[in-house]
C-alpha cells in the first residue's frame, strides 16, 4: 500500500502506527486545504463607493462562495470515508470571520485567516501558496470562481506557484490511494484525468450535487464557535494587477413586448433590429 | 515580439474563438505599433497561415510529443519559453485556455488580466474593461507588471477580418521533465451538438416545458435556428436534462448573440450566467416574470402554443433568406 508523502516528522510514527491497523486504504493523515472566498450575497444589489473606486459592503449580506461550498462539502466525505482534517484558508479581513465561522460549522476542523486585503488573485495566490509550503497539504480544493471578481485565476495561479497538477472547472473527484481520479468540464464535454496527490482543483456543482450541500446545524454552529481560527500574517508580495474604477452595466431597455398572434414580427425583429439571425 | 496569441486548436482545427483572439491581439498590436504573432501547438490539420487574415503578422507552430495533447502547465512553458520578449499574451477564456492562462502568468512572470469583454483601454499601462459581481458591476483593472496576460472572454469581442503576412515558422518545444501534470485518461465530447461555450444562438428551456417530454419543441426550434440547448437549474436537477446543458451561476455561464428563454422565470441565479447574452427573447406565460424585465423581446403565452409556431416562421424565414 502506498501511503502519502508526511509532511511533518511529528505525524510520522502516528502515521506509521496507524497505516498498521489499517485494512482498507485510508489516510490518517490526509490533509485538505479548502480555499473559502467571502463574497456578497448572490442577490445583493451592487454599488461602488470613493468615486467608483471600491465596491460598497455597506447593508450587503456576505456569504460563502458558492463555488467554495461545492469542494467544502466534498472534502467532509472524504474526511468521513478515509479520515483526515479539513482546514480552510480564506485571504481577507476580520470582515470575513462570520464566513469562516459557517465554514467551520458546516465541518471544517480548522480554519485560517490570512490577515489582508485580498487586492488581487496574484497576492492571494501568493499568500496560500506560502501557507501550503509551509504546512503541506495533500489537496487543495479551491472553486472555479469567486462571485464578486470572477476572476476565476486563484486556483491555478496557487498550483503554477506550487508547480503542482491543477484541474479545472472539476466537476468530480475519486481518490484511490494517492492518486485522484478528475472530471472536468471541457468545451461541449468532459475530460477525465488522472493526478498524484498533491494536486489543486477548482470546483463547481458536480463536485457534489446541491441537493448534497451541507447546511450548518446548531451542533455545528455551537462547536464552531471554539473551533481554532487561526489569524496568519500576510507574505510581502505586491498585487499584480489593481482595478482603478468600477461600473454598473448599462440598464436594459424596456422589453419590447411581441403579441403571440404575431410571432413572425418577432423573427423580423431578430433579423432586422437586433441582427442576430 | 510584444503582442502574442495562443491560437487554440481541437483536434486539429481552431476554434472560433481562436480567431477572435488572434483579430484581438492584432488590434492591441497595432495600438502598441507592434506586430501580433500567434502561436499554435500540437498537431495541426488546419492550415495555420489562416490566422494571417486575422492579423498574424506570424504564426509560430509547435509540434511534438511534449505539447500532442492540451496540458495547462505544458503548454504554458513552451509558449513562455518560445516568446519571452512577449508583452502581452493574449488567450481566449475557454474551459482550456481559463486553465492555461494562470500558468502562462507565473511561467511568463505576468500580471494575469481574466474576463475581460473589450479592447484595452489603454495600451500603457495595459488597462482592459472586465466583467465583475456575476454582470451586475464592470471592472477596468490596469496591470502593474511589464508583461500581461488578457484572457477574453469568448464571443465578447468579435472576430474581425485584418489582413496580415501570415508567415508561418514551425518552432519546437524544450521539454521540462520537472512539471507534475495531471494526465489524461480520456474524453467524452458530445459529437455532432454544438458545444453550448461556442454557440452563437442558444435556445432554454426551465419547468414550464412541465415534461422532459416536451423537449421536441425545444429541439425542434433549436434545430430552425442551429441554435445550442440549454435548460435553468431546476430541470436539470429534476434530471429533465443533462447537467451539462444547465446555464447560470453554478452552471455553464454563456454570452451568446441570442438567448431565447422558454418557461425560465429568470431567477437571479439564471441571470448571472446568461444575461451577458447580447439579446434575449423571454417567452412565458407569466406576464410578472422578472426574466422580462432582462428581455429585449418577450412574448407573453403559452409555450405550447408559440414555439411551434415560432419554429414555423424560423423555417419560413431560412427558406426566403
Amino acid at each position: 500500500m502506498k501511503t502519502l508523502k508526511i509532511s511533518h516528522p511529528t505525524t510520522r510514527s502516528i502515521a506509521l502506527f496507524s497505516q498498521l491497523f489499517c485494512l482498507t486504504q485510508c489516510y490518517p493523515d490526509m490533509k485538505i486545504l479548502v480555499c473559502i472566498s467571502h463574497v456578497p450575497d448572490t442577490t445583493s444589489k451592487i454599488n461602488f463607493t470613493n468615486n467608483n473606486t471600491s465596491f460598497d459592503a455597506a447593508g450587503v449580506q456576505f456569504i460563502i462562495n458558492p463555488y467554495d461550498e461545492f469542494g467544502l462539502t466534498r472534502a467532509l466525505w472524504i474526511k468521513e470515508s478515509i479520515g483526515g482534517t479539513i482546514t480552510t484558508a480564506t485571504v481577507g479581513t476580520a470582515a470575513a470571520e462570520p464566513t469562516i465561522r459557517k465554514a467551520l460549522a458546516i465541518g471544517a476542523d480548522d480554519a485560517i485567516r490570512i490577515d489582508a486585503d485580498p487586492k488581487d488573485g496574484f497576492f492571494v495566490a501568493s499568500q496560500l501558496a506560502a501557507l501550503v509550503k509551509e504546512n503541506g497539504y495533500d489537496l487543495v480544493i479551491c472553486g472555479q470562481e469567486s462571485i464578486d471578481y470572477n476572476g476565476g485565476q486563484v486556483g491555478g495561479l496557487l498550483a503554477a506557484l506550487l508547480n503542482w497538477p491543477f484541474v479545472s472547472p472539476c466537476v468530480g473527484m475519486e481518490l484511490n490511494g494517492t492518486t485522484a481520479t478528475i472530471i472536468r468540464e471541457i468545451d461541449g464535454g468532459k475530460e477525465i484525468s488522472k493526478a498524484e496527490l498533491p494536486v489543486v482543483i477548482a470546483g463547481k456543482k458536480g463536485l457534489v450535487e446541491e441537493k448534497d450541500l451541507r447546511i450548518p446545524n446548531m451542533r455545528g454552529i455551537m462547536m464552531a464557535r471554539t473551533k481554532p481560527l487561526l489569524v496568519r500574517p500576510a507574505v510581502d508580495v505586491a498585487a499584480a494587477t489593481a482595478t482603478v474604477r468600477f461600473e454598473k452595466p448599462a440598464a436594459k431597455s424596456a422589453v419590447k413586448l411581441i403579441s403571440k398572434e404575431n410571432i413572425a414580427e418577432l423573427v423580423s425583429l431578430l433579423h432586422n433590429e437586433a441582427k442576430v439571425i | 515580439m510584444a503582442v502574442v496569441v495562443v491560437a487554440e486548436t481541437w483536434e486539429g482545427k481552431f476554434k472560433k474563438a481562436s480567431f477572435e483572439a488572434v483579430s484581438y491581439g492584432a488590434r492591441v498590436a497595432k495600438s502598441m505599433g507592434t506586430e501580433a504573432v500567434a502561436i499554435t501547438l500540437g498537431t495541426l490539420t488546419d492550415n495555420p497561415a489562416d490566422l494571417g487574415k486575422y492579423g498574424a503578422s506570424k504564426i509560430l507552430t509547435l509540434a511534438g510529443d511534449e505539447v500532442a495533447t492540451f496540458n495547462n502547465a505544458r503548454y504554458a512553458t513552451a509558449i513562455a519559453g518560445l516568446a519571452s520578449d512577449a508583452h502581452v499574451y493574449i488567450v481566449s477564456g475557454t474551459n482550456n485556455g481559463k486553465m492555461l492562462a494562470p500558468f502562462l502568468a507565473v511561467a511568463a512572470k505576468a500580471a494575469l488580466i481574466t474576463n475581460v469583454t473589450a479592447l484595452p483601454e489603454s495600451t500603457s499601462p495595459i488597462r482592459v474593461k472586465r466583467g465583475a459581481f456575476s454582470a451586475k458591476g464592470i471592472a477596468f483593472t490596469e496591470s502593474t507588471a511589464a508583461t500581461t496576460v488578457i484572457c477574453i472572454v469568448p464571443n465578447s469581442v468579435g472576430i474581425e477580418a485584418l489582413a496580415a503576412a501570415g508567415e508561418v515558422q514551425a518552432a519546437s518545444a524544450q521539454s521540462n521533465g520537472n512539471i507534475r501534470v495531471a494526465k489524461i485518461e480520456s474524453v467524452d465530447k458530445v459529437k455532432g451538438k454544438i458545444p453550448l461555450p461556442e454557440a452563437e444562438l442558444v435556445v432554454s428551456a426551465g419547468r414550464g416545458m412541465k415534461a422532459p417530454e416536451n423537449w421536441n419543441l425545444i429541439e425542434d426550434l433549436a434545430e430552425s435556428l442551429g441554435a445550442a440547448t440549454a435548460c435553468s437549474k431546476p430541470v436539470s436537477d429534476i434530471g429533465w436534462r443533462p447537467h451539462s446543458e444547465h446555464v447560470g451561476q453554478t452552471g455553464i455561464q454563456i454570452n451568446p448573440n441570442l438567448y431565447i428563454a422558454i418557461g425560465i422565470s429568470g431567477a437571479i441565479q439564471h441571470l448571472a450566467g446568461v444575461s451577458a447574452s447580447k439579446t434575449i427573447v423571454v417567452i412565458n406565460s407569466d406576464a410578472d416574470a422578472p426574466f422580462f424585465k432582462a428581455a429585449d423581446y418577450g412574448i407573453v403565452g403559452d409555450a405550447f402554443e408559440i414555439v411551434p409556431k415560432l419554429t414555423e416562421a424560423i423555417k419560413a424565414f431560412k427558406a426566403h433568406n
